[in-house]
């Protein structure tokens, strides 16, 4: 797989820290945000191809305002949800609004791993679409 | 090593538990049968007794006020009855002795002296006397000097001198007398007539005797009763005729005639043998001689107690009437109340349930959440550790192998602790179930092939009697399917080893029910209501969780339907489900 950079937005530093940790080991370039807001300055001065979202975190944004603020600033970017919670019916709301998925914690970082490359595999898939068609705008005006 | 991290306390949030105790209190309410029935108890006595106060009250009061009454009204009646009689009687008796006098001055006034005192003459005379009025018993003609000259009658009374006698003077100076009765000469108790004739300066009397006995024939024509009386007494108080009781003629009476005023007088007196006794007494025209009529007020008074009787028989039939219909009618009122009040409560516990179940809803929520971002932390912190100690400066450590299956251990726990939640996460899930079209009987049969072995291995027999023509139903077939594998798994642990199952599905109208039929250990009463709780299990830790019947609950309530449970200690247990039919839509 080709390289790619991850954005983790969790409100637990805990798991935050020890996640980010994990995938760096694994040779991923994962950088973590403990809020809403930290996140959307983060994505200003960087793009990311994948971010993965806790929905449920205190004060300030939620998991699900951010989500729209990102799909509305990048929308190729993949956001994978998270939730500690019952709230499915929240998860399947955000993954009308784009989301690529969501995934229930306790999660195994492999499960993780597991999304991260489908959703990568996505994007892929998205902007080789996206190119083929500004391809096909510019052969059009030649 | 006890290096206390800092960071993970923040992340430890009190759960707001203190809240959900009242939801708890009154979910778990004690039935409070007993007392109620006490309630119940108190309140119809109640009823009945102010029924029974407000419609007696007035009922004995008129009742008295009706026999008060009446019983005076009676009273005055006697007085003046017994009165009107005594006058009656006087009026009778003064006729009589005017009649007697008249017809005796009449012979007088047509008579001369030297002609009556011949004895056929005289004899004519006493013959014509009683032919026109009778009750003569003798007649003597008498001169100035007191000799009797002339006599007509049984005694022989010619000669004797009356000179002495204090009548004699009285009719000389007044011209008529009539005596007090006595016995005189005779020995025989009779009264006399006389009148005084003027005949050329000489005076004569003219006497006749008259036997009392007729006058006590008219006076005795007025007794009544089986104990009245009548009799003339003289002023001092003297039978002048024969009383029917109390006495003979010309005996002392006890009564006192000056109790008695100028005509006609009704007083009561206590006779010789202390009762109480009505007398009337109207004087007659020659004011020597009482009549008097007494009788026992108590004779009259028996109309009284006639009527009383008969009040007493309206009243008390009146009471039965009153005692049934309000005993009749405050029990229905009671049983309805009772019944409302039953229903309500069933409405209520079906409500408190379904409340208890919601809040515990959002509870298991919150939990989850709790529950789950910490797990989140230790399954990432294992990982870290795995991942250091595939480190290779590790791999020569002794205690590498025991790190390893420590954090394998830990890994295992918390997905254990993660299934628990996910459970309580099915019932939480709002999300809608969906609709599938489901039959019933077959969705049985899956559930009890996938216990098969399991249940085969124990010696435990699985019959079905399922109803073969069920209709398809709208339904979440896994969601089904999790509840009769929580039914039968229950059934499986309650039996244990060597036992029975049945499962059974049939039909009424427009529901579906199953039922689930054990013969295992059986549930004790008190802890029927509870085997629905969350996290209720009497099963060792790490085997029941005590969510089945709780996630079963909740799912067959979302559908619309009922479970109940009957159970008996030591002969089984059997839940019946019973779900409304939802006809699939056709695409
Ligand atoms: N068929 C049964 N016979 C006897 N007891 C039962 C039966 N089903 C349930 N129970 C009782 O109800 C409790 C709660 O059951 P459940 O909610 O399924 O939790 P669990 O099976 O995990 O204990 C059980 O622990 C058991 O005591
Ligand atoms: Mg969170
Ligand atoms: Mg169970």
């Amino acid at each position: 797989m080709h390289y790619f950079n991850v954005l983790i937005v969790d409100d637990e530093e805990d798991f935050l820290e020890t996640i980010i940790n994990r995938l760096k080991k694994r040779d991923i370039d994962a950088t973590g945000s403990r809020s809403g807001e930290e996140a959307l300055e983060v994505l200003k001065v960087k793009p990311f191809d994948v971010v993965v979202l806790d929905i449920k975190m205190p004060g300030g944004m939620d998991g699900i305002d951010v989500l729209k603020e990102i799909k509305k600033l990048y929308p190729l970017t993949e956001v994978i949800l998270l939730t500690g919670h019952a709230s499915v019916e929240t998860s399947i709301d955000g993954m009308k609004l784009g989301a690529f998925d969501y995934l229930m914690k306790p999660i195994k970082l492999e499960e993780l791993l597991k999304k991260i490359a489908q959703a990568i595999e996505k994007k892929d898939a998205q902007e080789q679409k996206v190119r083929s068609v500004q391809i096909k705008k510019l052969l059009r005006y030649w | 090593m006890k290096k206390r991290n800092c960071q993970t306390e923040k992340s430890v949030v009190y759960l707001d538990t203190e809240c959900l105790i009242p939801y708890m209190k009154c979910a778990f309410k004690v039935s409070d049968s007993f007392v109620k029935t006490l309630l119940y108890k108190d309140l119809q006595r109640k009823m009945l007794i102010i029924t029974l106060v407000v419609s007696f009250t007035p009922l004995i009061i008129l009742g008295a006020m009706m026999y008060y009454q009446f019983a005076l009204t009676l009273k005055d009646n006697t007085e003046e009855q017994i009165k009107y009689r005594a006058q009656a009687r006087a009026e009778a008796v003064d006729l009589f002795l005017k009649e007697r006098t008249a017809i005796l001055s009449a012979m007088a006034d047509t008579h001369i002296f030297s002609e009556i005192i011949r004895e056929e003459n005289l004899s004519s005379i006493f013959r014509v006397m009683n032919l026109r009025a009778g009750a003569f018993v003798d007649l003597g003609v008498i001169d100035i000097k007191g000799y009797h000259r002339a006599y007509v009658g049984p005694y022989d009374l010619k000669g004797l001198n009356y000179y002495d006698q204090p009548w004699f003077a009285e009719v000389m100076s007044k011209g008529v007398f009539l005596s007090d009765v006595y016995m005189g000469f005779r020995k025989q108790p009779h009264f006399i007539i006389a009148v005084r004739r003027h005949e050329n300066k000489e005076s004569w009397i003219l006497r006749a005797t008259i036997d009392p006995e007729i006058l006590s024939d008219i006076v005795r024509s007025a007794q009544i009763g089986r104990t009245g009386d009548a009799y003339l007494i003289n002023r001092d108080g003297i039978f002048q005729t024969h009383p029917r009781f109390t006495g003979k003629i010309l005996s002392q009476s006890s009564l006192n005639t000056s109790q008695f005023g100028k005509r006609v007088t009704a007083v009561t007196l206590k006779n010789s043998q202390g009762r109480e006794l009505l007398y009337a007494g109207s004087w007659l025209k020659n004011d020597k001689w009482l009549l008097i009529i007494n009788q026992d007020p108590a004779e009259q008074m028996a109309s009284l107690f006639a009527v009383r009787n008969v009040e007493f028989i309206i009243i008390f039939i009146g009471f039965i009437v009153i005692v049934i219909t309000t005993i009749f009618t405050t029990r229905l009122a009671v049983g309805r109340i009772q019944q409302t009040d039953t229903r309500m409560q069933e409405l209520n516990a079906q409500l408190v349930q379904s409340d208890k179940l919601a809040a515990l809803g959002k509870m298991a929520a919150g939990v989850a959440h709790e529950i789950n971002n910490p797990l989140a932390v230790i399954i990432q912190k294992t990982g870290w550790m795995e991942d250091l100690l595939a480190e290779e400066q590790f791999k020569k450590s002794r205690n590498l192998d025991e790190f390893k299956t420590s954090i394998k251990k830990i890994e295992e726990h918390v997905d254990r602790a993660k299934k628990v939640v996910q459970n309580m996460l099915g019932y939480a899930r709002k999300m809608e179930p969906k609709l599938e079209n489901v039959n019933i009987n077959d969705t049985i049969n899956q559930t009890i092939s996938l216990l098969e072995n399991y249940a085969r291995i124990n010696n435990i027999e699985t019959q079905t009697r399922l109803c073969n023509n069920l209709p398809i139903i709208a339904g979440d077939q896994s969601q089904l399917q999790q509840v009769f594998l929580n039914l039968l798994t229950n059934a499986i642990d309650a039996i244990g080893k060597n036992g029975l199952i049945i499962v059974k599905s049939w039909r009424i109208v427009s529901r579906i029910c199953i039922s689930v039929t054990d013969n295992g250990v059986g549930i004790p009463p008190e802890k029927q209501k509870n085997v629905f709780d969350p996290f209720f299990t009497t099963k060792e830790t790490g085997k029941g969780t005590g969510l089945g019947l709780w996630v079963s609950y909740s799912i067959i309530e979302k559908m619309e339907g009922t479970m109940r449970l009957e159970s008996s200690i030591g002969k089984g247990s059997t839940f019946t489900i019973e779900v409304p039919i939802l006809v699939p839509e056709r695409k």
